[in-house]
């Protein structure tokens, strides 16, 4: 099959050719760069978009993560940032008039030691204080939610406690992804996929456009958003950033009838899992600690993920592995995003979500888009500049990014 | 998983070593004297490559001594580093 021919049912997107010229151009065709196409679109008047995906809509992060939606995070820069994604969440099949398979199942943070157990709550406390739903579990309460979880005090990292926010949940990643998209394309945005940006149009410090496998496209306005591969586009102007590209693996068991009904992670001995509404295993753990940009991890990860998933949940000994999948993610020193303009006018980025992006897509499309209507950082982006890597003002969110790197 | 040649103990898996980052990142000669553009290019900015990296590794279960190697990003393939200097 020719790779550009991208017809599809019209109930889509159109397979769009692209033009010689937008307004702005959005390079990556994944979560984040269709909703920042469409919040450009329906909120800021601004159709004359093209998204540029190397690949296919949506094959890369957003093809494979593991869905997980929360806004239980420490800082106050992270609270608002990740809270206005969950807000948006509960809105969005509304917004976007299709079904999201959104649901608020409760996202569920397991403590297996003092020390966790008093981050945790130091955490918990952090959240209500900012208006953000938190519970604390005690073993009994957890089993109360969650049978399957293993309270034994026995265990080598015996669970402690847990906190709790049931407005967490998980969303259909390709809905979303299809929902953006087509609401983009609704509102007039060109979605232009096999387009790879090989270079851009500079002159005098300012961006006019980009060099494409499919041609020139100018374009005063230009929009990064291509998570792993970020480096690789600012490498060709010049621009270092403090990112490191890795694989962050997950995997699926075979279908199963439905044993868990809630989301449960685990930093400590690091699992995490959810229960897919077909019945498949939802798991991830840590990313390989080295960059690398093939879309497969070490295989030591899977097993030492396994045998804390058995351990947590005696009943997984019986499941077996379906498939495993890799995604590229860019992670920044303080494990937070990085967000606004660059030294090239006319030049946004949205990068550095590392592990966890996918919960954030409708607030990051959101103030993205802003950024770029105005030319100036919408308020909740601000904290997340490049800058603050030399003012110092970093946002340390390792604890609550719940993937260790 | 990676098979890593150690320099002193020979070709490990990859889980019997800690990862370094990126090598030959010197630590500054006078760093009272950086400003904080060049304090934060210090501490924050790496290359990020898709192909080759000189990258640290320390051989944590073994001889515990640092090496460098160069790896391709994409091909994962790993070859001595002929700049090391660990």
């Amino acid at each position: 099959m020719d790779p550009t021919d991208t017809a599809r049912p019209d109930r889509y997107w159109r397979a769009a050719e692209p033009k010689p010229s937008y307004e702005a151009v959005v390079v990556g065709g994944g979560g984040h760069g269709l909703a920042t196409a469409y919040e450009l679109a329906a909120r800021h008047g601004i159709t004359d978009v093209a998204v540029l995906e190397k690949g296919w809509l949506a094959g890369g992060n957003m093809a494979r993560n593991t869905t997980i939606i929360r806004s239980n995070y420490l800082w106050d820069e992270s609270a608002a940032i990740y809270e206005h994604a969950l807000k948006l969440w509960e809105g969005l099949e509304e917004e976007l008039g299709t079904e999201l398979q959104f649901s608020q199942r409760g996202v569920m943070n397991l403590s297996h030691d003092v020390g966790d157990v008093r981050a945790s709550k130091r955490r918990l406390h952090a959240n209500r204080l900012n208006g953000i739903d938190a519970e604390w579990l005690e073993p009994d309460d957890i089993v109360e939610i969650c049978p399957i979880v293993n309270i034994s005090p026995d265990l080598r990292y015996p669970v402690l406690g847990a906190t709790f926010q049931r407005r967490g949940g998980t969303a259909r990643h390709d809905k979303v992804a299809w929902g953006y998209a087509t609401g983009a394309d609704r509102l007039g945005v060109d979605i232009v996929e096999h387009c790879e940006v090989t270079g851009f149009d500079l002159d005098g410090g300012r961006v006019h456009g980009v060099e494409t496998t499919r041609g020139t496209i100018h374009a005063e306005k230009v929009a990064l958003v291509a998570a792993g591969h970020t480096s690789a586009l600012t490498d060709m102007v010049g621009l270092r950033l403090p990112l490191q590209s890795h694989p962050l693996q997950a995997l699926v068991s075979v279908l199963l009838e439905p044993v868990i009904d809630t989301v449960v992670m685990s930093n400590k001995v690091h699992v995490y899992v959810s229960q897919a509404d077909k019945g498949e295993l939802v798991m991830g753990a840590g990313i390989d600690p080295y960059i690398g940009y093939g879309q497969r991890g070490s295989f030591h990860v899977i097993e030492h993920q396994m045998a804390a998933a058995v351990e947590l949940f005696p009943i997984f000994a019986h499941a077996k592995l379906l498939r495993t999948w890799g995604g590229i993610v860019d992670v920044s020193p303080d494990a937070s995003p990085i967000l606004g303009l660059t030294p090239i006018d006319g030049l946004f980025l949205n990068c550095g979500w590392g592990t966890g992006g996918f919960k954030a897509t409708p607030a990051s499309g959101a103030v993205f888009a802003a950024t770029i209507a105005r030319d100036e950082p919408h308020p909740l982006a601000r904290p997340y500049a490049l800058e603050r890597f030399t003012t110092g003002a970093l946002i340390d969110e390792h604890g609550a990014a719940a993937v260790a790197h | 998983m990676l098979l890593i040649d150690c320099p002193w103990c020979g070709p490990r898996a990859e889980v019997e070593f800690r990862y370094g980052g990126q090598a030959h990142i010197a630590y500054p000669e006078d760093p009272a004297a950086l400003t904080d553009q060049e304090w934060a290019d210090f501490l924050f900015m790496r290359d990020n490559p898709k192909g080759e990296f000189h990258e640290r590794w320390f051989h944590t279960a073994g001889c515990r001594r640092w090496f460098d190697v160069v790896r391709d990003t994409a091909t994962y393939v790993l070859r001595p580093d002929p700049e090391h200097d660990a």
